[in-house]
């Protein structure tokens, strides 16, 4: 599917998070130019790509800890670049994001660290704060561990904390980065198995970022594979899957050879051999 | 002025705006982060009580050191009994402020600079952005608030210490007379003295948290990076605590 019909494919209406022709460059090196995502409501949407395409960097302009320097990211309806520092913070308020590692400050324990959005955000008394983490913490299996400290969990317990951190909340909007990278299969299911009860369960819209194509392909509604600062496909993962575009089978099949260069830039590789050492 | 050194001038003049506006967003989390005792209380433990033995036994040293020096000096002119005052004095307006801050620089300020330039390094900082709590206001705020009111604790701290390190070798050792030595010191020390003392240990004491702060919120997400802000932290404390010592000084004069 061509980008041209993946922006036909959704209704702008109903994109809690919309980004249209956007451009954004660091110290002059174009990381996106022209990237047309939307995450529709209640839907998981998918957003891939090889290492280096700027994955994280699109998460971070979707909440705004940077702005593109052309077009619009806007979410909830709003445009992310115009909004002022108070409704930014309301606008977080709305959304939870799983970091890589999980994120979880280091000096409190488990229990403290899910209750940290709470505290921070409302009055509610401590027996109902209790009750709420508690929950949250049974949701991802880890009651018992309440008491840990974050140094003692392993990656896949730290990044399911986590995740009753960015839900404690009840947000509107989850985004995952990178969710699956360095789990062992066995947390990797409960990852996998989790994002999607939440997304059954609460309705809540979920933008996945990850090159893990088979895991994110069997859980996602929509998604977009990025290549180059653009989209170069979009689609269901049964439209992917039948795609004859060669950076889509590259992608999905893994291989060296193809749209998608696997070597950085360099001389010939004969010459520099063949050059004198410096 | 070669290109290279343009640069470098350049360089130190951003950063030192970069600090300055820090600052003035630091200052106006302050006040919300009043709000939150219990935050600052942990970090007057950190800074404050945590550097509680190398400070004291600095002083001791220190303040014998004054007393073996002091003596062998005022012996020469006579004047023995003068040992108190020297010693309080000394203390009170240079050693005990400049000492405690250098010292501060070395334990605190860099526990400081590392742990939060971890906190960058590790996402922390950011996931607290993201839940819509301002980093400055949770993190930095009240490091800098426990910093700021630790130093003229420490430094009370290791005056009191250094006087009786000064006392324990003139007067025990030595044999200065007890009554001379306490009743001299306390004719000769004027509240002027121990109010530059005061005016001087606020004073480091906000410029090596500033620091301190300021380093490991804007260090490299790196191993490397903090392990450079840790460095900068302790040189350009060092280095502002005695410039300023010298100004506040002057001004003092």
């Amino acid at each position: 599917m061509s980008e041209s019909a993946s922006a036909a494919a959704h209704e702008p209406s109903d994109a809690v998070i919309d980004v249209r022709g956007v451009h954004y460059a660091v110290d002059g090196r174009p990381i996106f130019s022209g990237l047309d995502i939307a995450a529709r409501r209640g839907l998981i949407t998918a957003v891939m790509g090889p290492s280096g395409t700027g994955k994280t960097t699109l998460l971070r302009l979707i909440t705004g800890q940077i702005y593109a320097d052309r077009g619009v990211v806007s979410v909830f309806g709003k445009d992310v670049g115009t909004l002022g520092s108070a409704e930014l913070y309301a606008s977080r308020q709305r959304m939870g994001m799983l970091f890589q590692n999980g994120a979880l400050l280091t000096d409190i324990d488990v229990f403290e660290n899910v209750a940290f959005p709470v505290r921070e955000h409302t009055d509610l008394p401590e027996p109902l704060i209790r009750n709420l983490v508690l929950t949250k913490l049974e949701a991802v299996g880890l009651r018992g561990a309440a008491h840990l400290m974050p140094g003692e969990l392993s990656g896949g317990m730290a990044r399911r904390v986590a995740l009753a951190r960015a839900i404690v909340m009840d947000p509107e909007v989850l985004i995952y980065d990178e969710p699956f990278v360095g789990l062992d299969p066995i947390s990797l299911g409960v990852i996998l198995r989790l994002i999607k009860q939440m997304n059954d369960a609460l309705k809540i819209t979920s933008i996945v970022v990850s090159h893990d194509v088979h895991e994110i392909e069997s859980i996602a509604d929509y998604s977009y594979l990025l290549s180059e600062g653009r989209v170069v496909a979009a689609g269901t993962p049964a439209e992917l899957a039948r795609s004859d575009s060669p950076t889509v089978r590259q992608f999905m099949t893994g291989g060296a050879e193809g749209p998608v260069r696997f070597h950085y830039p360099a001389a010939d590789y004969a010459t520099e051999l063949l050059e004198s050492p410096r | 002025m070669s290109a290279a050194s343009k640069a470098g001038v350049i360089e130190a003049v951003r950063k030192t705006g970069e600090a300055g506006l820090f600052f003035v967003r630091l200052l106006g989390a302050c006040i919300p982060a009043l709000a939150r005792p219990k935050l600052i209380i942990a970090q007057i433990y950190n800074a404050g009580a945590r550097s509680l033995i190398i400070i004291m036994l600095s002083g001791l040293f220190t303040g014998m050191v004054l007393g073996l020096q002091g003596y062998e000096l005022l012996n020469r002119f006579g004047a023995t009994e003068a040992l108190g005052t020297a010693a309080a004095l000394a203390l009170l307006k240079e050693l005990g402020p400049v000492l405690t801050a250098l010292l501060f620089a070395g334990r605190a300020g860099t526990a400081l600079t590392s742990e939060i330039g971890l906190m960058r390094a590790t996402d922390q900082l950011t996931a607290m952005e993201v839940m819509a709590v301002d980093p400055l206001r949770y993190v930095a705020a009240p490091r800098f608030l426990g910093g700021l009111i630790a130093m003229p604790l420490l430094t009370a701290i290791f005056n009191v210490i250094g006087l009786f390190g000064a006392q324990l070798i003139g007067v025990q050792m030595l044999g200065v007379d007890h009554g001379t030595f306490w009743s001299q010191t306390q004719s000769a020390v004027a509240l002027k003295d121990v109010t530059e003392g005061i005016v001087k240990s606020v004073v480091f004491g906000a410029v090596v948290s500033l620091i301190a702060v300021n380093e490991g919120y804007h260090a490299d997400p790196t191993a490397e990076g903090v392990g450079l802000a840790t460095t900068r932290t302790v040189v350009a404390s060092s280095v502002m605590t005695l410039l300023l010592d010298y100004v506040l000084t002057a001004a003092f004069m």
